[in-house]
């Protein structure tokens, strides 16, 4: 099957369509807008549910509706967006709906700008909303990905009941790369739980509240259970050499992408690194972070944050090795330049310079 | 006569047997005494059974003393989140075309948070039934004032009473709601006396069988006692409704247009294609066929630079197109957002044998300067023993840099002899293309339906290509040779 030349953005929504979503439920901004511009123009020609909300905070609302009714519901926002939807996500997890949400990360606190950052990251993998939950969190570095990775959220997102975050960026989203829309188109089938206001589905209810508090405890060690079985069942990354690597990056998306260019080059300098890229981010790969930790390697956690996901990386790490990190935030991304004099800095100090401190 | 009096005092089949909310085999409701609340949900009950809509009744629950209602009505149910159940029966009624949706709402939840979602649910005329439960104060977490609450009255967070200047004035919803055009039955009716309350009766049966007959929006607004919060009895309470409550908020009929409607198909947003139609639609006209030509001298790293209009980034596309035609890897990545509105566009295209990391281009080996000021401002970029294109038909500086490749085309003019006034980029591509050899003209020929927008111009850039290849041909020497002092190209466009 031959290929097309798309955005991640239009990727995400043909991954959607093939990924048996119904509904789309969405609200302009910046750098997410053309996801739903081209859900408005395929979801309508496919003839399945496209509508503008007046707010992030309503979307967030239709897909617990749509969810609860049991179609396969989606929207995509950025930073802010996502951050009026954390009532509802928590909500959504509360409830146990199964839904698909894609942040195409930009830069913050605030009005920030509308360039990558990847700061969004506790936002998104702690929750984003009130109480003891978490989201299944994917994080595409390509096009592809953006197809392949939505494609298969909606059926993870009903596998464990929970919402499947696509965790990108501005740039991601932006580039246009060569995609392969490929494999069976997917459906969602009835749900047990869902209220479809029919007799069958009658006895049926949707909601997050149990005012007893022993119930709420047993809800959330229930959750904590299902949290657990991601981390059994769905961590996910790829090794980019690594098995020989004096250092290695630690990094997802658009920071991902640049690492890769930086590994060809100081290879072919002679300096051993390697990419380690999570494609999950929750569940995280902690094992293998373990793993790189105790081989002795160095970590070097490339970000486009304050260090958000380095400081996870030093949690599993626990002091085993060294763990730097380059970091980049208000929407600006590393060269692979600054990223080859910072490797070169680094592992020189560490060579030679450490043992006399 | 004695028949229906029997049926008004049972217990409606909508409702569960027992209420399991405060314990087994309960039977009341966890509602005060002289609350209104048990009163209009067993109206919404009675009705529900008189139109034998149970099984298809999505009850939504929402934040407030109603918030367990799901603990009386035998139906779907769904809680919703404060103030949001009109999102959720937007994204209920998306779903289930012949669902009956009722959305149930206190003052604090509809008129205070909710005011967002009921007035543009209402606005869009979704198909559902709204009942508001006005009063007037926040009842669940304390008697709080409301938007509702009347002037001067006291409440804990109004403990001097409820002020103007501080506090402004209480909403009428019901003449907000039916200020819209979309909603088709509007009214505020009471329980505050038996009479009142077989009104309501009425006025909700006629709002579900709305629904029922896909008549569109109906909100019903219904004065309810609170005398728990109020701190009066339950009588005093009725009386204060009528003396003081209807007279702020009258009762009636605010809109009522559904004598002249007909049914709204709900067919309309659920007919999904077939997987194979969905397939052909996602496939699209622009699939690239893939035909390798010759291997790739070295990996371009392309930035393409420009006033917005010059199809910067569909020159960017194009070269991608042509890249992914000969079946190597591409990146295309444009700047965005405000900078596209506000005058300059560039884009970065990567094309390569290997895996592409980073698609984004800090120093590139080709530079394509479609005006001035781009070339000003990515010139020191360029890696030494690049190549820079200058469209020099606007272009009126040359280039500084000694250590680059420079060449010189006139592609404004180029295109505009050939009548098209924006095809500058598809003239530079074929430059591009001719001078580093790095895919055939014949890749290009191909390559350029894919990505042209208007496809009545096709045979007029096709044209064009053969136009700048015969201008190559002509400045040869310059053109197609190495000249690295900026004096290649055509003279000065």
């Amino acid at each position: 099957m031959g290929k097309r030349l798309m955005k991640g953005n239009e990727a995400a929504v043909h991954g959607a369509l093939m990924g048996g979503c119904t509904h789309f439920f969405g609200y302009p901004i910046t750098p997410a807008s053309e996801i739903a511009q081209a859900a408005a123009f395929y979801f309508t020609s496919a003839g399945r549910v496209f509508m503008q909300a007046e707010s992030e905070v309503s979307v967030i609302n239709m897909l617990y509706g749509a969810a609860s009714a049991g179609a396969r519901v989606m929207t995509a926002s950025s930073g802010p967006g996502i951050a009026l939807m954390g009532e509802g996500l928590s909500y959504l997890a509360g409830a146990r709906l199964p839904s698909v949400v894609i942040d195409m990360q930009r830069a913050g606190p605030g009005l920030g700008n509308i360039w990558p950052e990847q700061s969004d990251y506790n936002m998104v993998i702690k929750g984003g909303g009130h109480g003891n939950y978490s989201n299944l969190v994917l994080a595409p570095s390509s096009a592809q990905e953006m197809f392949d990775f939505t494609r298969k959220a909606f059926t993870l997102a009903d596998q464990y009941r929970m919402t499947v975050f696509i965790l990108s960026d501005a740039y991601i989203g932006q580039m246009m790369e060569p995609v392969e829309i490929s494999g069976p188109v997917l459906h969602g089938t009835r749900k047990d739980w869902a209220v479809y206001g029919d007799a069958a589905s009658r006895p049926n209810l949707i909601s997050s509240i149990y005012m007893n508090p022993p119930l709420q405890r047993k809800h959330n060690e229930l959750l904590q259970d299902l949290y657990r079985q991601l981390e059994r069942e769905q961590v996910d990354y790829q090794d980019i050499q690594t098995e020989d690597a004096d250092l290695v990056f630690i990094a997802y998306g658009i920071s991902a992408r640049i690492c890769l260019s930086t590994v060809h080059a100081l290879r072919e300098k002679g300096v051993k690194v390697g990419l380690m890229r999570p494609k999950t981010l929750f569940p995280f790969p902690k094992e293998r972070i373990r793993e790189l930790a105790e081989q002795g390697k160095t970590l070097a956690v490339v970000e486009l944050s304050s260090g958000m996901m380095a400081d996870d990386v030093e949690l599993h790490v626990r002091g085993r090795t060294t763990v730097l990190r380059y970091l980049t935030m208000g929407g600006e991304t590393p060269t692979v330049q600054e990223l080859i004099a910072n490797v070169e800095r680094d592992l020189m100090v560490r060579s030679g310079g450490l043992s006399n401190v | 006569m004695s028949e229906r009096t029997e049926v008004r005092f049972s217990k409606a089949k909508a409702f569960y047997d027992t209420f399991e909310r405060k314990g087994s085999g309960d039977k009341v409701t966890h509602y005060c005494p002289g609350c209104g609340h048990g009163t209009i949900q067993k109206l919404i009950a009675d009705c529900i059974d008189e139109l034998e809509i149970q099984d298809k009744t999505v009850f939504l629950s929402p934040v407030g003393c109603s918030v367990f209602s799901y603990y009386y009505y035998d139906t779907g149910n769904i809680q919703c989140s404060h103030g949001r159940a009109p999102a959720v029966a937007t994204g209920v009624r998306r779903t289930l075309p012949e669902a009956v949706i009722i959305s149930y709402q206190g003052d604090g939840d509809l008129a205070g948070i909710g005011m967002t979602e009921i007035v543009h649910a209402a606005n869009r005329g979704e198909n559902i039934t709204v009942i508001f439960v006005n009063n007037a104060i926040y009842g669940m977490t304390g008697g709080q004032m409301a938007p509702t609450t009347p002037m001067g009255q006291k409440t804990p967070t109004s403990p001097f009473g409820r002020e103007v200047l501080r506090d402004g004035r209480p909403m009428g919803m019901a003449e907000l709601i039916a200020s819209l055009s979309a909603p088709v039955y509007v009214e505020r009716c009471s329980v505050a006396t038996a009479k009142d309350v077989l009104k309501a009766r009425k006025v909700i049966l006629k709002s579900l069988q709305n629904q029922v007959d896909k008549l569109g929006f109906s909100f019903i607004e219904i004065l309810s006692p609170c005398p728990t919060n109020w701190g009066m009895d339950p009588v005093e309470s009725r009386v204060w409704m009528q003396e003081q409550l209807a007279v702020l908020f009258p009762l009636g009929v605010y809109k009522d247009v559904t004598t002249h409607l007909v049914a709204v198909d709900p067919g309309k947003f659920h007919s999904p294609m077939d997987d194979d139609k969905l397939r052909e639609l996602l496939r699209g006209a622009s699939e690239v066929p893939v035909q390798r030509s010759s291997p790739l001298p070295h990996t371009q790293l392309i930035k393409v630079a420009g006033f917005g209009g010059q199809g910067v980034l569909s020159a960017g596309e194009l070269l991608a197109t042509c890249g992914m035609s000969e079946g190597i890897q591409v990146s295309w990545l444009p700047s965005y957002g405000p900078e596209m509105r506000g005058g300059s566009a560039n884009v970065s295209v990567i094309l390569s044998e290997d895996d592409i990391g980073s698609p984004l281009v800090d120093h590139p080996n080709v530079f394509i300067a479609m005006n001035g000021p781009s070339l000003d401002a990515f010139e020191d970029a360029v890696a030494p023993g690049g190549l820079i294109l200058v469209n020099s038909a606007i272009v009126t500086r040359k280039v500084s840099r000694t250590d680059v490749r420079v060449v010189y085309i006139p592609a404004t003019e180029l295109a505009r002899q050939e009548g098209l006034l924006s095809a500058a980029n598809v003239v530079m591509v074929t430059a591009y293309l001719y001078i580093t050899k790095a895919f055939s003209i014949e890749t290009l020929r191909r390559c350029i339906p894919l990505v042209l927008r208007k496809k009545a111009y096709l045979n007029q850039n096709l044209a064009l290509v053969e136009k700048v290849l015969d201008h190559c041909v002509r400045t040869a020497g310059s053109a197609g040779s190495d000249e690295s002092d900026g004096s290649a190209g055509s003279e000065n466009g």
